[in-house]
């Protein structure tokens, strides 16, 4: 059950998308956001579902796994749709009506638009992560946070601290199946009962897991001070980030995107 | 009738590769009445996955396992039941502890079985006694233990269920030779007490010549071997193909013996190799007087 979890997982590949800079990843995932939202007629939704399909071809993550990302937020969606739905005031007739809840035009395509951007969103970040490592990720994050490190920020601590959280993800998943296994064999019941009961009965792996977490970051303090991490803003890194043609490519790509869609939206009208 | 009796069991981890060998593919066995059989193995034999079926942590894809005669998928309380006569004590059990008081610790798996108070109590005490933990220590923290305490605590807890068969993963591993040995003494007191099975998952190859009555030795998944220590340990050559360590005094013999000395090839302890060294000896000085 622990180990469905997708968010910041990552699909091992060598597609296009995984050779790309996680810097220029990072700055184009957060371009994408703005453009998703300049949609304003079906024209530019239109081009937007295709540029989604094409990130997904070119990153060569199975569709399933990229469908699976969306598992997490169908009833945000719904709920989210059906409060479009049924809610928008619109100016002409409503198509339907009950008490308070109308359907309007209106309604049905705020309702689409919402929707619809709410999956491209998904689909854009989990192809971020899928496509690229945690600790590319963090580094990445870290050299674009750069210009807070001049205004005194420990930037390279909280990555140093976002990269060990991420590494000590699988082994507090797999602790956490050992002490269950563990305390299974003394007779703890997890899997009936009512919910009061299997919070209580978690007590016997939250201990014990707590425990060993304090133990392994003391552990891991030492093992780094050996090593004589200080945690000086001068570090230099193995990992060196350089942008290449495929980059420039990506920018490219993305700023037409961002233009088609607003000249869409100039000569072909806004519905929304 | 045996205490454990296993038959061709078949498992397959969840989320493999379909192509990719099960991890465990047709293992029988039997633990017999007042036994300590020994399970050997290389990293990443089964041994660990096999003892998880032994108490139905893991349920076989195929094939079957019986706990004193019945199989315990048969029923959901047989599988429930089959938790407490199959006392299993993962590796590192020290990470299990969890209560306010050592006491408390131990009181965990016969709090689940629904014993009464006075039962439990009693439980606690010939637990502790037999690890060596004293009556003052039981209201103590846990966490207040050294690292051997801790671990005889841990196994305390298990021992406290009164399994039909106790079964221990690697219960010396990670430490320092004196709690190692105390840990050993303790499991020789457990037995000699209770003449009940012992499971013994290791890959010390002196403590199982030392305890066991049989061993069983899993390679890839298999049951390679299942015999008298003797019987196993004379396969030396084939145990080292498969990645296994021989007690050093084992490896010293197959070395003479591959350097054309006539010794035998069935030592496992340094007391039979010295038996070994002087009925050689002797054998030679005869030569002599001849």
């Amino acid at each position: 059950m622990i180990k469905d979890i997708t968010i910041g997982q990552y699909y091992a590949g060598d597609s296009v998308l995984h050779r790309m800079d996680a810097r220029m990843k990072l700055v184009l995932t957060l371009g994408y956001m703005v453009v998703i939202f300049l949609c304003k007629n079906f024209f530019a939704l239109g081009l937007l579902a295709l540029s989604v399909a094409v990130f997904v071809a070119l990153s060569r993550v199975p569709l399933g796994m990229v469908l699976r990302s969306f598992r997490p937020i169908v009833v945000l969606v719904l709920f989210t749709s059906a409060l479009n739905l049924f809610l928008t005031p619109g100016e002409g007739e409503p198509l339907w009506h009950w008490w308070k809840l109308q359907i309007t035009t209106e309604g049905i395509h705020t309702a689409i638009f919402t929707t619809a951007r709410i999956l491209c969103l998904i689909a854009a970040s989990s192809l971020l992560t899928y496509t690229t490592t945690p600790s590319l990720l963090t580094a990445g994050i870290e050299r674009l946070l750069w210009p807070l490190g001049k205004l005194g920020v420990p930037v390279s601590v909280f990555a140093m601290m976002m990269t060990l959280a991420l590494r000590f993800v699988p082994t507090l998943v797999e602790e956490i199946d050992r002490i269950m296994n563990a305390q299974k064999s003394r007779g703890a019941n997890m899997d009936t009962g009512s919910l009061f009961q299997r919070i209580k009965a978690f007590v016997p792996v939250l201990v014990p897991l707590i425990v060993s977490a304090f133990r392994r970051a003391g552990e891991l303090a030492y093992a780094m001070e050996c090593r004589c991490y200080t945690g000086s803003n001068r570090r230099t890194s193995l990992k060196q980030f350089r942008l290449r043609a495929r980059d420039y490519a990506a920018a490219a790509l993305m700023l037409l995107l961002g233009g088609g869609i607003v000249t869409m939206n100039i000569f072909l009208g806004k519905i929304i | 009738m045996n205490a454990i009796e296993c038959k061709n069991v078949l498992y397959r981890y969840p989320n493999t590769r379909k192509t990719s060998p099960p991890a465990l593919r047709g293992v029988s066995l039997d633990v017999r009445q007042g036994e300590v059989l020994a399970m050997i193995g290389h990293t990443g034999s089964g041994k660990s996955t096999l003892a998880q079926h032994l108490n139905g942590l893991l349920k076989p894809v195929g094939g079957t396992v019986c706990v004193g005669g019945k199989d315990i998928w048969a029923t959901k309380s047989a599988m429930r039941e089959a938790r407490f006569r199959v006392g299993l004590c993962f590796q590192y059990p020290e990470y299990q502890l969890f209560e306010e008081t050592i006491a408390k610790d131990i009181a965990f798996g016969p709090k689940n079985m629904g014993l009464d108070p006075a039962e439990i109590d009693r439980r606690v005490r010939a637990a502790a006694r037999y690890v060596g933990l004293t009556e003052e220590m039981l209201p103590r923290s846990p966490f207040d233990l050294s690292g051997g305490e801790k671990r005889r605590a841990a196994i305390a807890g298990v021992m406290a269920m009164e399994p039909e068969v106790l079964a221990l993963d690697e219960p010396t591993a990670g430490l320092d030779p004196r709690g190692k040995e105390r840990i050993l003494q303790m499991i020789l007191r457990y037995r000699a007490e209770t003449r009940k099975p012992i499971l013994l998952i290791s890959h010390n190859m002196e403590d199982v010549a030392r305890f066991a009555d049989r061993v069983l030795v899993l390679n890839q998944g298999e049951a390679a071997m299942l015999g008298t220590v003797p019987e196993v340990f004379s396969r030396a050559e084939e145990l080292t193909a498969m990645g296994l360590n021989v007690p050093s005094v084992t490896r010293i013999f197959l070395e003479l013996r591959r350097r054309g000395l006539p010794v035998s090839a069935g030592i496992y302890s340094v007391e039979q190799g010295v038996a070994e060294l002087l009925r050689l000896r002797a054998l030679r000085k005869e030569g002599i007087h001849d």
